[in-house]
């Protein structure tokens, strides 16, 4: 198969990007996005340039690290995977695919397609966790909890913070992932006591980090690669509301770690 | 010369890791501030002794090479973990899950290392529900088990396919805490380069800034090398992309012994190659092979057709399939464990019943499950993996059957550490798969994730901070010391060197080669011949590699390259002691299978008299031969036996 690569090159954060043009040949349709770009990589090395920067480690779809944006879609156009699960085969030899890097504020380029996250480490650094220290947990068959609510944990739980839901939302809002995380904690009985607290510092930090507002589009949920439901961001609203109006004085009170 | 010693406490088995905790020094809560101690790597291992750490008081560094520590490759495990729990009332026990781990490791590790796995695994689980890990759960609210290789009871807990990243990101909501509180500073994009010695203790470390290409030196009392392990050495492996043994290798060279390096597992079911660009491989999560039975054909003629493409593995009727792992080990059959399976699988494709384009694939069926419970059970099993193969192969597994074929997958190998997870230099402590410990010469399924966080958790914990009783009147030690200054000049001589060859071929060129030599001759089969061939190859490839790279770009730049050149430097001497290691054990264990050393009917022949010990190898040079020390393992409380899961 033959394509056409236009491929957004910027040497390092504060250059000025452009796009460039490639040209792939023989590439093989059972060979994954990456590992065309791995083809065209080699054949720059070859050449003595700079190959193309772009992310990506466990090649399977969970670490979240892959973050393309093709043809104007946050993972390309297939449903419920990362850019590392597509396969060649899912395009038409000869056709031209675009390819840049997510776009938002608070995720400033570092090198061609890469960018940088740590707006999302920061959101969780927030709050996003239950504060217990290590050692003596209760037993595990202590706290029984409802299997309902521990599936809808698990599916929001399954966010591997790759950033798709920003990158796809035309205001870059990042409520998709922040509710995931809030949601998760707040099914679970284990999360309840920090529930008030987490909700606001989670929102708080995320609003300081220039992520703008969700107008319910659904674009989030739409290329999401985990398929986290906007029911989630529904959830988180329900649990911010809550915390405003019954728990504002909790939150200036810090040190719940043990 | 350095003295092996492992520091096992004396003391029956069940009461050896409580009498050393009772007797271990501690450190008065105002000390710990004034120690700073460094955590590389922030998988489970890595992450779960930061926050632990950070917890206790001590300021901790943690270092990574991921854009955020929820990345590290711990997340790819997918089927579970292992605990005592004995929640089934199937039997299971301590007791049960240490002689398991130590029989499935074919008897090649320490007993009290094992045990105290075992011991702590019930409390990883209460941990890590607490933290909001959604375990799966049954209807009355408790806790789902399934069943995995080499064992008889259901032991193993599991969060849908995603066990090891809702670890992982347990993990990294308590690393996340103490970030947030202060006592953690988080590195990231960081690779570690070089160990600083001083005096003979571990003291800091030199990293490079991967965006910047800045070079870095930090310092601290203790040094942990959570890093993971060297599958990548054979370049095609189930390991991400950027798992790398550089940070494990710089350590070795600078006095750190390295243990068992050759014993590499080779999980039975991965998804085939496909074709020269492949860049990596994919795991199909053991629990698949609760339901699905493996066959090839009986027939050469019929595996020769499916080869070219002119039968369908439907075409084959019951009686001309061969279950081989039924027919071979009756009892554990399609649940044998992983060095079995895979050395039976090559078996099978060796003597030419291999299916698929490429003669190297054995099948996955599950049809009889299908039929027995149903697709919509199937489904819920294992949805996302049938989904995960269709995209990759581009093929049903509900209508045909899966093909597999074994894959490097895990490193049971990696710095020699004692009991307190310390290694030969003082104050450098090693945890997780980077470390050689706790698996022997095989780990069973649902182990890895077991021991990062047991490491992280339950022990490092504890046996860092025995060490640190007496470092906190030690002040902080200035990073412009000369031992630091020397080994910051010695990484940018290094890089400078590489960047200044400008030969003709691409890094992924020399690592493709390397893995090609170490895949054919230190892989699943190994043999003498085949042992020294690879000893003279892979110094010639690093001959090649010095004079004939070619790396574009600066250090000054985030340069993708530069960094997969660094690594590969390392790998080319690793993988030399990896064929040495081979070389040495002239035995059959576990995942180290020498040709030379089976029993008639083709099962792995263990030499206990002259093999029962850890290796442990002394770097005396790149162009020298590494010196052999031996740490006899004394079974005190077990028989040593052939293992048999016939």
């Amino acid at each position: 198969m033959d394509f056409t690569l236009k491929i957004w090159r910027q040497e390092n954060a504060k250059a000025k990007g452009r796009f460039v043009t490639y040209q792939v040949t023989d590439i093989s349709p059972d060979c994954s996005f990456l590992e065309m770009l791995d083809i065209l990589n080699e054949s720059l090395v070859d050449k003595f340039e700079m190959p193309i920067g772009f992310e990506h480690d466990c090649r399977e779809g969970i670490c979240g690290t892959c973050a393309l944006y093709i043809n104007g879609r946050p993972h390309g156009p297939d449903k419920g995977i990362t850019v590392c699960q597509m396969h060649m085969r899912r395009f038409k030899s000869g056709t031209t695919i675009v390819i840049e890097p997510w776009r938002s504020r608070a995720f400033p380029v570092l090198r061609d397609l890469m960018i940088d996250r740590s707006a999302f480490d920061k959101i969780i650094q927030a709050g996003g966790y239950i504060s217990i220290a290590t050692g003596n947990a209760p037993d595990a068959h202590a706290l029984p909890v409802e299997k309902l609510n521990s599936d809808l944990a698990m599916d929001a739980a399954a966010c591997i913070g790759c950033g798709a839901c920003v990158a796809a939302c035309k205001n870059a809002s990042a409520m998709l992932f922040v509710s995931a995380k809030v949601s998760q904690l707040a099914l679970l009985p284990q999360g309840r006591p920090e529930a008030r607290k987490r909700v606001q510092a989670m929102v708080a930090k995320m609003d300081e980090l220039g992520f703008g507002n969700c107008t319910n589009t659904y674009a989030c949920e739409a290329e999401c690669p985990k398929l986290i439901k906007i029911t989630n961001i529904a959830r988180m609203n329900r649990e911010f509301f809550a915390a405003k109006v019954c728990g504002a004085k909790e939150v200036a009170t810090t040190g719940g770690a043990g | 010369m350095t003295q092996l010693n492992s520091k096992i406490p004396s003391g029956p088995l069940a009461d050896k890791w409580r009498t050393y905790k009772a007797t271990q020094n501690l450190v008065n809560p105002a000390n710990k501030r004034k120690i700073d101690i460094i955590v590389v790597g922030s998988g489970l291992a890595g992450a779960a002794a930061a926050a632990s750490l950070g917890e206790l008081g001590f300021k901790v560094k943690c270092f990574t090479y991921h854009d955020s520590p929820r990345r590290a490759h711990s997340i790819a495990a997918q089927g579970g973990i292992n605990a005592a729990k004995n929640y089934r009332n199937d039997g299971d026990s301590v007791y049960r899950l240490f002689m398991d781990t130590i029989k499935g490791g074919d008897y090649r590790s320490r007993e009290a290392n094992v045990y105290r796995l075992a011991e702590v695994s019930n409390g990883i689980i209460d941990q890590c529900v607490a933290q909001g890990v959604p375990f799966a759960r049954e209807y009355g609210g408790l806790l789902d088990n399934r069943s995995f290789g080499g064992a008889l009871v259901s032991r193993t807990f599991y969060a849908r396919g995603q066990t090891g990243q809702q670890l992982l990101l347990g993990a990294y909501g308590a690393l996340s805490k103490e970030i947030e509180k202060g006592s953690v500073t988080m590195y990231t994009r960081r690779d570690m380069l070089d160990l600083v010695v001083i005096d003979g203790r571990a003291r800091g470390i030199i990293v490079r800034n991967n965006v910047t290409g800045e070079i870095e030196r930090h310092s601290g009392h203790a040094v942990i090398l959570a890093t993971g392990g060297y599958g990548n050495v054979f370049f095609l492996s189930t390991m991400a992309m950027h798992s790398n043994g550089s940070a494990a290798w710089s350590a070795y060279k600078r006095g750190a012994f390295f243990g068992n390096p050759c014993f590499t597992q080779i999980h039975p079911t991965c998804i085939p190659v496909h074709g020269d660009y492949q860049s990596k491989l994919t795991l199909m999560s053991e629990s698949l092979r609760n339901d699905g039975r493996i066959w090839v054909p009986k027939k050469k003629e019929d595996a020769e057709k499916i080869r070219k493409g002119e039968m369908k593995p439907g075409d084959i009727p019951e009686e001309d399939r061969d279950y081989y792992l039924e027919r071979r080990y009756p009892a554990y059959g399609n649940l044998s464990p992983r060095d079995i399976s895979s050395r039976a699988a090559k078996e099978r494709c060796d003597a030419g019943y291999g299916v698929g384009s490429t003669g190297l694939a054995v099948y996955l069926d599950f049809a009889d499950a299908i039929q027995r419970l149903g697709k919509g059970v199937i489904e819920a099993r294992y949805g996302n993996l049938f989904q995960m193969y269709e995209k990759i192969v581009d093929q049903n597994p509900y209508e045909t059957p899966m093909m597999i074929y074994p894959a490097v997958h895990y490193t049971m190998g990696g710095l020699w550490v004692d009991y307190e997870l310390q290694t030969t230099i003082p104050g450098l402590f090693v945890g997780g798969e980077a470390n050689f410990s706790d698996h022997g010469a095989n780990r069973l399924g649902a182990s890895a994730l077991m021991q990062g966080l047991s490491d992280g958790y339950f022990v490092l914990p504890y046996t860092v901070q025995n060490y640190l009783a007496d470092q906190f009147k030690v002040p902080r030690f200035s990073t412009d010391l000369p031992e630091f200054l020397a080994a910051e000049k010695e990484v940018r001589d290094n890089i400078n060197r590489l960047l200044g060859i400008k030969g003709k071929k691409s890094v992924d060129t020399f690592h493709r080669e390397l893995g090609r030599i170490m895949w054919e001759n230190v892989g699943m089969g190994r043999n003498k011949e085949g042992l020294e061939k690879a000893l003279k190859l892979i110094p010639e490839l690093r001959e090649e590699f010095w004079k004939d790279v070619r790396i574009p770009g600066t250090n000054d730049e985030l340069n993708p390259e530069l960094q997969k050149a660094t690594r590969l430097a390392d790998y080319l001497e690793l993988g030399e002691l990896m064929a040495l290691d081979a070389l040495n054990r002239e035995e059959s264990c576990g995942g180290h299978f020498r040709e030379e050393y089976q029993t008639p009917d083709g099962e792995a022949l263990r030499n206990d008299k002259d093999f029962a010990y850890v290796a442990a190898w002394e770097y005396k040079g790149t162009e020298n031969k590494a010196e052999l020390h031996k740490e006899p393992l004394n079974y005190e409380f077990v028989e040593l036996k052939q293992r048999n899961y016939k």
